[in-house]
């Protein structure tokens, strides 16, 4: 009977499928295309005239890392968790201490000295980065074991909780944070080659994750707990795996976010922020990675330019000496339409891929020929 | 003498006052298919909640191989080879059938997740084990052309073959049945009569099913064992079964002239 069953295996290894070899060939020749035209965008970008442009271009990759994190968990896993501005807070007090210059420490801590080891300790940028990160899962690890236990809402409600307690709890550290006062003089490494390097690196790492076995095991949590379980895929295991990457990615995000800053304080890591990065999930498609890249710079850019209403404005009918948080109005009246039109965001589930392009484009192009037939 | 692969020993399961099972004992030899009968909330589903870890037991104990599963996590016990279906169709509806399949043999895997995303030799080699294996199930569940279909989108009656077949991907030696042919029309329900038998012999399983359909039920049954309101009323072969006054009784009631 075992031997049977392996000769059936034998047997349909045997006809390997050679066409998806092909696919994967030029979707690695295009890709590759596609980064170098990338390298030399952000050259451009970097050598703008306006200061404003390269600032927002590394803005926009660093609202990738945060948004991918939010939809490892949420989009991918289905946990609607609320923690990220927890998360992001952990990483980016960590960067922000482990690198400001011991002399600038000394000047900032007025109310009380900074503790022992951190008073001269700096490292290098990436390293601080990954501590972030490591030190925010382990955070997920301790708030995990009581909150994956909850379901929907609840879960929801207890993260943002756990969120608001790191808030306030860096609010009180004096001297470990320097507390309400904030940090200010964090180096500025957040460069574009540095921010979009960690992209690249979280948008790889997730487009391998996801469709790996755990990713699959994942994504059966989200479509059927109770199917997932039966079919062998521990629930607790699997969502604190989600849970724990995701504030991992978070974590390096937050870093990378103070870098980009110079300065931060707790007031940054409020609730606000974690709807900001869950608009951009809802917006490119919860579970979908290219979605959430391509809402990131849609969201980021078009904030910017929205600024503008923020001014005076003329209608000719209406005038008004400028309103601020009129762009704010205007954009959730956007971020509305794109729920009620495209409830699953901009891509849903789906991604864009290479072949997926290419067989649009050829239906495009038997269209047009189907055109001038007739 | 063949070996029991599940036995059930005077499980009872209370619901706060309710006794939704009461001192229910079974087994199944090796390669056996069995079933389980019984009107409408008899407690048949509540037996196998109990048995694949959904519910614990209120007392008694559930053995798989000889190995004491009571109150184990479901997930620990299709590990260890139990697997099942569900009455209402529970599959990941808006997954392509073949992942369906696939992501029920991620139990067996043994590279972490680390090196699954680094596409390690080893996980790479695992992973194109375990879609040969899917395909070759769905090929032999009859499934073969809609491998690429969103779950949700095959028919009633596929969706309840990729259930069957997602079951069996774990690699079980005991698969539970609940309601197979329900909604089917008499042509499908042979075929899936036909289904089972083969399942069972192809991947040495021994089978476990609530069915109301008698005519599946007495075609395939080896055994049967019947509940009513939580108690056992009736075992045995399935031409014991349809002359069991007992049985007849709690299907039909009692005859006016009689009571």
């Amino acid at each position: 009977m075992m031997s049977e069953r392996t000769n059936t295996r034998e047997s349909i290894s045997k006809h390997p499928p050679s066409v998806k070899k092909n696919v994967n060939l030029y979707s690695v020749v295009l890709s590759a295309l596609l980064l170098i035209v990338l390298y030399f965008v952000l050259m451009k970008i970097e050598g703008s005239a306006n200061a404003l442009v390269p600032r927002i271009a590394r803005l926009c990759a660093i609202n990738i890392v945060l948004a991918l994190a939010m939809n490892l968990i949420n989009g991918f896993t289905g946990i609607f968790s609320l923690g990220q501005a927890g998360f992001m807070a952990v990483g980016a007090y960590t960067t922000a201490l482990l690198t400001i210059e011991p002399a600038r420490k000394l000047s900032m801590y007025i109310v009380t000295p900074i503790v022992k080891p951190l008073e001269t300790l700096t490292l290098p940028f990436g390293l601080t980065l990954i501590i972030g990160g490591l030190i925010a899962a382990g955070l997920a690890f301790l708030i995990g074991v009581p909150c994956l236990r909850l379901r929907g809402d609840y879960l929801a409600i207890a993260t943002l909780g756990f969120s608001e307690i790191i808030r306030v709890f860096i609010m009180n550290a004096q001297s470990l944070t320097n507390g309400a006062q904030g940090l200010k003089s964090i180096p500025p490494n957040a460069t574009i080659l540095w921010t979009y390097g960690v992209a690249l690196a979280v948008i790889a790492f997730m487009a391998l994750f996801t469709t790996s076995s755990y990713g699959r095991a994942l994504k059966a949590v989200r479509e059927d707990e109770i199917a997932a379980e039966s079919m062998g895929v521990s629930l607790f295991k699997h969502k604190m795996m989600s849970f724990m990457i995701s504030a991992f990615l978070a974590g390096v995000g937050g870093g990378l976010l103070a870098a980009y800053n110079g300065t931060i304080g707790q007031d940054m890591f409020r609730v606000m922020q974690t709807y900001n990065v869950l608009m951009i999930v809802v917006m490119g498609g919860m579970g979908s990675i290219s979605g959430s890249v391509i809402a990131a710079f849609v969201v980021t850019i078009g904030q910017e330019m929205l600024r503008v209403l923020d001014g005076p404005i003329n209608l000719g009918f209406w005038k008004t000496s400028g309103i601020a948080g009129m762009r704010m109005v205007v954009f959730s009246a956007l971020l509305l339409v794109v729920i009620v039109f495209f409830r699953n965001g901009l891509f849903g589930t789906k991604e864009l891929t290479w072949s997926g392009i290419v067989r649009n484009i050829e239906k495009l192009a038997g269209r047009g020929k189907r055109g001038e037939v007739a | 003498m063949r070996q029991k692969v599940l036995e059930v020993n005077s499980v009872t399961m209370q619901f706060g006052g309710l006794i939704a099972v009461n001192d229910l004992t079974l087994f199944a030899d090796q390669k056996e298919i069995v079933a389980l009968i019984g009107p409408n909330g008899a407690g048949k589903t509540t037996a196998f909640n109990m048995i694949t870890g959904v519910y614990k037991p209120t007392s008694g104990h559930i053995a798989l191989n000889k190995l004491n599963i009571t109150g184990m996590r479901p997930d620990r016990i299709t590990r260890l080879g139990m697997a099942r279906t569900f009455q209402n169709i529970r599959l990941f509806k808006s997954l392509p059938v073949l992942d369906n399949v696939v992501i029920a043999q991620h139990l067996r895997i043994k590279s972490n997740w680390l090196g699954s995303t680094l596409r390690l030799p080893r996980y790479n080699k695992e992973n194109r084990l375990m879609y040969e294996h899917a395909e070759h199930l769905l090929e032999h569940m009859g499934l073969k052309d809609v491998i690429h279909e969103t779950a949700s989108s095959l028919p009633y009656g596929m969706q309840r073959k990729l259930e069957i077949a997602r079951a069996i991907a774990t690699q079980p030696v005991m698969l539970l049945l609940d309601e197979p042919a329900a909604g089917m029309n008499p042509a499908e329900s042979m075929e899936l009569t036909q289904l089972i038998q083969s399942v069972r012999d192809e991947f040495d399983l021994t089978i476990l099913l609530i069915e109301h359909h008698m005519d599946v039920v007495m075609d395939i049954s080896d055994r049967i064992y019947v509940l009513d309101y939580g108690n056992l009323i009736a075992v045995g072969t399935p031409a014991e079964i349809q002359a069991n006054d007992v049985v007849i009784k709690a299907y039909l009631g009692v005859a006016e002239d009689e009571a």
